[in-house]
């Protein structure tokens, strides 16, 4: 189950004609899709859509209702193949990954289904995980959508938009026979708002009714000459009707008056962006009336030229608010103005940067630049003469440490990688591959292992060029999300089937974590809508792998270093994995804690292990965070003049994983660690007994203190 | 480097006026969401648009990350709202921890003209901070500067604990400020309501908000005067009476020393004492008593005091003996089970994690019999296999205990020990060192003082910190006779606690070759 339930939300989506909705992007969407009677929905899990994937998830009884398939494909290439379904059958369907990744995983299925072209309505919702916060390459979907020809919705972002879009998506491809891409941002999908609902619609035609009426046309294959021909009917037919489309139903926006000396075009998703930079320079109003003509596109591929050159039309200059690179659009239009021998000038990059994220103050910058050039008439006085400087601000950049994200309190990847770190340490370093998931954190301080990430189950694939072996074995990580995504065939099976000498550690905690906690097929939890509980050790075991260490409790460092040393000088020639189990952290305790809490409060036996570190036996080394990095594992100044550094300290946010404890066992850090189990409502028999232990042990301090002096602090 | 700051724009819609933009910075896993959820909900109570954006990602796993909120009077049509923050442009920021205030103020997010900023000041220290081996947290009091000049109004206090306190989260706490802060145009009850609605954990939220209220709207109570004593000496230790008499004689001697370094050579007493006992304790002032004799007023009895610190800390030095006999004392167990919350009706297991190694059981030996085995591998082979494995104690059960407690009550044997007597010479030469550069390089003896400072830790690292030790102190020798030697000698020991495996130290050793030849 996943980290975030939807369950009260979704009951929302059950609202009908003359309703509002209020809520999240990514509900919205999922409204939208019941709402233009969409027949099946799938996707992988990714920021920014992994909450729509979890939305998709926890609504699946009112899908059903309907008569949607739900599927929660195992990869984003699962989930492109699916909308195959489309290609014969006039059947409304969508899928949801994020981008560019997703894309790229994708993109094979993604080419296919564009060049056989669809019947029924084919949306692909790509959340695009651009600018700040962004955990992957920074790069943009939209070059798929020119080489493949997928025509590219980038909606305004609010909520009334975003579910248009999503109706304009489905019939701009069922009109011009072309899979859409809608493109949300990694804001537009939690941002929340308003919108006026309908009625949800069930599928004119189910996938159940499809399977009983097969069809098949073999001049939708992909083989020569049809694809030849797909090539030519993209050009000569789908791509004229998409125009039409487009501007008969006017897909993109005007805005502000008819003409102009200078005006804007933006992409539908910087649309709030650009009006902010506006209201602040004093041309737009509170509500986004303008004094610029704005030319918002909605459709960002493919750019109607007609309409663009209207919009020129007339202007000394033109501003293309255009974010990431390269500058696709730009170039295009670019070319259409110089074509049709326009004198606009076209700005764009140049005046805003070619890289990198367009912040608040870059748009306003971007936008003031732009019009002070060009039509500085139009700016109010202050803004042409700014008065008093700034006041300057003191320069923190150097004593406000970075906060990258990091292995969350109690994590049990946490002692894997500590093993690592012990076992380098022993052996000597080796060459180390990461994986995407939680599991790449280590590659940051305190671990700093793992160099390179070429994708998603790729781990161990990326360290094939070392599976020769030499002196030292190469390491690589995976996870058990990537495993069941890409991992088992590119990077296991690749090792099996090239002799590998290297070593694969799995890291499986339950989930595929990273996410957002959604179930893999090596799950240990029952979801009656999945099938899971399929050991990653069989999987192995079934595609040839013969040397597995299973670990079941990662905490135990002692013997995953052991794991690990084993793994990396045994005489075994070939793959050696080690799946290193237990539960994701995050997802136990909101799990095992409302039970917990029950259970103590209806009186039942229960201990609650919290760490602790004795102060005074602490040095004040942090050997034990260079090992951990555990955020409730911290420092405290002491109150005592003969201490010069902070000692290792543990809040009360601890929840006792024992990875401190096993640590400084294994490492032979210090004694300065104890684990302290509360046992709330004893047993009759262990208060007597602790009664007991009690009165012994204090008659002996008390013995040892009437032969000394005893100071008021514990220590000093 | 200073703020980049937007030009003085100066909007000609008097309405975008009423717009409120809000960001609230927090660390991953603090609630961030849950605190925008209430704002969100409580503007729309209010009949606000509203509209509230975040980036949901990996950053949530315990990393920086931002939520921004943006409201409008409701008789406004169809406002449009930004989705993130801009530098110069933000009504009222929200930090949840001291740093990302800093990081609020860096972005630009906090600005004399305009800005509100709530902060929490408790910290939650970056992995950066915490992996130094000595002290490499980031200080408050420069991000509390600048926040002074930075925002339009102020509240700082420790959010967290305020919450905490009352069984909430810090959430609920900077709710209330930001209701106390009175930034928003709504009233308390709407704010309360706001909670109710949420519905989860209702009632303790509401007491953290009425903290956090508190808080901002009068401050945080003035630190209570320090009750602590300022000479140690008057808090007078308990036990038997003629032990009493000893230590009235050594206290007798700490108050003959200068007034300078009286309190550190009573810190330092206590803790030799405590260590040991008053014999032990006098020893301690016989070696101090003769760095005083050899240092001067003008100098503020720099050295004395160092001496008064160092010496004692190279005293009373981490051995098996120390470690078993703080784990058994009462206080102990006192302050760990307030700490967990152990009542009447609980009970709590203790388990105390060591792992000796030979090293440790030869050093109980006595030095002579200890000394062979050390020099024997055989032997060490032998105690290392019966002995070094990782023990969990159960302190609290009688067997765990009687094991402690015997080995703490080693300390009168401690003093024949093969451990004692390494330490002896290590802490004469060093102390000979020391007397080495004095009258003449002062600076010099108190630098080298200090460089026990690199001496800590067990085992492995301990075994660290000395041969960071003995490189600085040769490092010390190599500039001792320059003018700047003493800046070099602190330099060399600062370098060697920024890293564990002394890179930085390396690298300054290196300089200092160079020019020294
Ligand atoms: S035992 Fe240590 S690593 Fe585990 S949760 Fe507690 S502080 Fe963190």
């Amino acid at each position: 189950m996943a980290e975030r339930s939807f369950k009260a939300e979704v009951e929302h989506l059950r609202k009908g004609s003359g309703d509002v909705f209020t809520g999240e992007g990514i509900l919205a969407l999922t409204k939208a899709l019941l709402e233009n009677g969409v027949g099946y929905v799938g996707g992988y899990q990714g920021a920014p859509i992994s909450h729509l994937m979890d939305v998709l998830a926890d609504a699946q009884d009112l899908m059903g209702e309907l008569g949607v398939r739900f599927e929660a494909n195992a990869s984003e290439a699962a989930a492109a193949a699916m909308l195959a379904a489309s290609v014969h059958y006039p059947i409304r369907g969508a899928v949801t990954f994020k981008g560019s990744v997703g894309v790229n995983v994708a993109s094979d299925a993604l080419a296919n289904l564009a060049s056989s072209g669809v019947n029924g309505g084919a949306l692909v919702i790509v959340g695009e995980d651009y600018g700040e916060g962004s955990s992957i390459m920074q790069e943009r979907s939209y070059g798929f959508a020119m080489k493949s020809q997928f025509w590219l919705l980038d909606p305004r972002p609010n909520l009334p938009s975003i579910v248009k879009a999503v109706g304009d998506g489905f019939a701009l491809s069922e009109a011009s026979n072309t899979p859409v891409m809608l493109m949300v941002r990694i804001r537009s999908c939690h941002v929340t708002g308003s919108f006026e609902t309908s009625d949800n619609v069930p599928p004119p035609l189910s996938v159940q009714d499809a399977l009983a009426n097969p069809q098949r046309d073999f001049k939708r294959v992909v083989l020569p000459p049809m694809s030849y021909a797909h090539e030519h009917d993209k050009i000569d037919n789908r791509w004229p009707a998409a125009e039409k489309f487009i501007l008969d139903n006017k897909l993109n926006e005007r805005f502000g008056p008819e003409s102009g000396k200078v005006g804007i075009m933006c992409l539908g998703g910087m649309y709030n962006g650009v009006i902010r930079a506006l209201q602040r320079l004093g041309l737009a109003d509170i509500s986004g009336n303008t004094s610029v003509p704005l030319y918002v596109l909605n459709v960002t591929y493919p750019i109607v030229k007609s309409d663009v050159v209207d919009f020129c039309k007339g202007k000394e200059a033109v501003l293309l608010v255009e974010e990431g690179q390269p500058e696709f659009i730009e170039q295009q239009i670019g070319a259409m103005l110089y074509k049709e021998g326009a004198t606009t000038r076209l700005e764009g990059k140049g005046i805003f940067p070619k890289a990198g994220e367009y912040t608040g103050q870059i748009m306003f910058d971007g936008l003031e630049a732009f019009v002070r050039q060009y039509a500085p008439d139009l700016l109010p006085a202050k803004v042409l003469a700014p008065n008093t400087p700034k006041t300057e601000l003191p320069d923190l950049t150097k004593s406000v440490p970075i906060r990258p994200p990091g292995f969350c309190t109690g994590c049990p990847e946490r002692p894997i990688f500590a093993s690592l770190k012990l076992a380098e340490q022993e052996l000597g370093p080796r060459q180390i591959t990461g994986d995407i998931g939680c599991h790449l954190f280590a590659c940051l301080p305190p671990f700093e292992i793992g160099g390179s990430t070429m994708g998603y189950g790729l781990g161990p694939a990326s360290n094939a060029a070392f599976d020769g072996g030499g002196e030292h074995r190469a390491i690589s990580i995976l996870g058990d999300g990537g495993f069941w995504h890409n991992g088992l065939s590119s990077s296991i099976g690749n090792m099996v089937f090239n002799k590998s000498d290297s070593v694969a550690i799995i890291v499986d905690n339950y989930y595929s974590a990273a996410t957002g906690g959604q179930d893999v097929l090596s799950s240990r939890a029952q979801n009656s809508t999945k099938s899971t509980n399929h050991p990653i050790s069989k999987a192995l075991e079934g595609v040839g792998v013969e040397w597995i260490r299973q670990i079941d409790r990662t905490y135990d460092v002692t013997q995953m270093r052991a794991a690990i040393r084993e793994a990396l000088t045994t005489d075994y020639k070939g793959p050696k994995v080690i799946v290193a189990s237990s539960e994701c952290m995050l997802n136990r305790q909101r799990r095992e804690k409302p039970l917990r809490n029950k259970a103590i409060a209806d009186g039942k036996r229960v201990e609650t292990p919290r760490f602790g570190v004795d102060q005074d036996v602490c040095t004040g080394d942090h050997a034990c965070i260079r090992l951990s990095g555990c955020p409730s594992l911290s420092l405290k100044k002491l109150d005592d003049p003969l201490r010069d550094d902070p000692v290792a300290h543990i809040d009360q946010s601890c929840v006792g994983c024992g990875n401190c404890g096993e640590v400084a066992d294994a490492a032979i850090l210090c004694p300065s660690f104890y684990e302290a189990k509360v046992v709330h409502n004893p047993t009759v028999f262990e208060t007597w007994l602790t009664g007991l232990r009690k009165k012994v042990i204090s008659w002996l301090q008390n013995r040892r203190a009437g032969k000394r002096l005893t100071f008021s602090g514990e220590a000093l | 480097m200073s703020l980049a700051l937007p030009l003085d724009a100066q909007p000609t819609d008097p309405a975008l006026e009423g717009i409120i933009k809000l960001a609230v910075m927090a660390v991953g896993g603090q609630g961030g969401g849950v605190l925008t959820n209430w704002i969100e909900s409580l503007a729309r109570s209010q009949g606000y648009h509203c509209q509230a954006t975040s980036v949901a990602g990996v950053a949530q796993r315990t990393g920086a990350t931002i939520y921004y909120i943006e409201m409008a009077p409701g008789d406004v049509a169809a406002p449009v709202f930004s989705l993130a923050p801009a530098a110069g442009d933000v009504d009222i920021a929200i930090a949840a921890e001291m740093m990302e205030a800093g990081r609020a103020i860096i972005r630009g997010f906090v600005t004399p003209d305009r800005t509100t900023l709530i902060a929490s000041t408790h910290r939650m220290l970056a992995v950066s901070e915490k992996t130094v081996p000595g002290d490499g947290m980031a200080s408050s009091d420069e991000v509390r500067a600048a926040a002074e000049v930075a925002s339009q109004k102020l509240i700082l206090a420790d959010m967290d604990r305020a919450a905490v306190k009352v069984g909430s989260v810090i959430s609920a706490s900077l709710f209330g400020a930001l209701a106390g802060s009175e930034a928003l145009p709504f009233k308390r009850e709407a704010f309360e309501e706001a909670i109710r609605t949420g519905g989860k954990g209702v009632e303790a939220s509401l007491r953290a908000f009425a903290a956090g209220y508190d808080l901002a709207q009068n401050g945080e109570p003035a630190k209570p005067v320090e009750e602590k004593p300022v000479q140690q000496e008057i808090v007078a230790p308990k036990g038997p009476a003629d032990i009493q008499s000893e230590w009235a004689r050594l206290e007798a001697r700490v108050a003959a020393l200068p007034e300078t370094v009286r309190v550190m050579a009573a810190a330092g007493l206590t803790k030799v004492v405590d260590f040991q006992d008053c014999a032990y304790g006098s020893e301690y002032l016989d070696r101090l008593e003769a760095l005083v004799k050899a240092d001067t007023a003008e100098r503020e009895y720099e050295l004395s005091c160092e001496a008064a610190k160092y010496i004692a800390n190279a005293m009373a030095y981490d051995d098996v003996i120390r470690v078993a006999d703080l784990k058994t004392r009462p206080q102990r167990f006192d302050r760990i089970e307030a700490e967990m919350g152990v009542g009447n009706d609980n009970v709590m297991h203790l388990t105390d994690y060591l792992h000796p190694r030979a090293e440790e059981i030869v050093g109980l030996l006595p030095e002579k019999l200890g000394r062979k085995m050390e020099n024997d591998p055989a032997w060490m082979k032998r105690i290392d296999r019966w002995f070094n494995r990782g023990r969990r104690l159960r302190t609290d059960s009688l067997r765990g205990f009687a094991m402690l407690y015997f080995l703490g009550g080693l300390r009168n044997w401690r003093l024949k020990t093969l451990r004692h007597k390494m330490e002896q010479d290590h802490l004469n030469d060093w102390l000979q060192m020391v007397a080495g550069y004095l009258p003449d390089r002062y600076g010099m003896a108190v630098e080298i003082l200090r460089c026990r400072r690199l001496i800590k830790g067990y085992s492995d690292t301990h075994a660290r910190g000395l041969s960071k030790f003995d490189k600085v102190l040769s490092g010390a020798r190599m500039v001792e006779d320059r003018e700047d030697g003493p800046q070099w000698v602190a330099r060399l020991r600062e370098a060697a606690l920024k890293d564990e495996k002394g890179t930085e130290l390396d690298g300054a050793l290196k300089t200092v070759e160079s020019f020294t030849g």
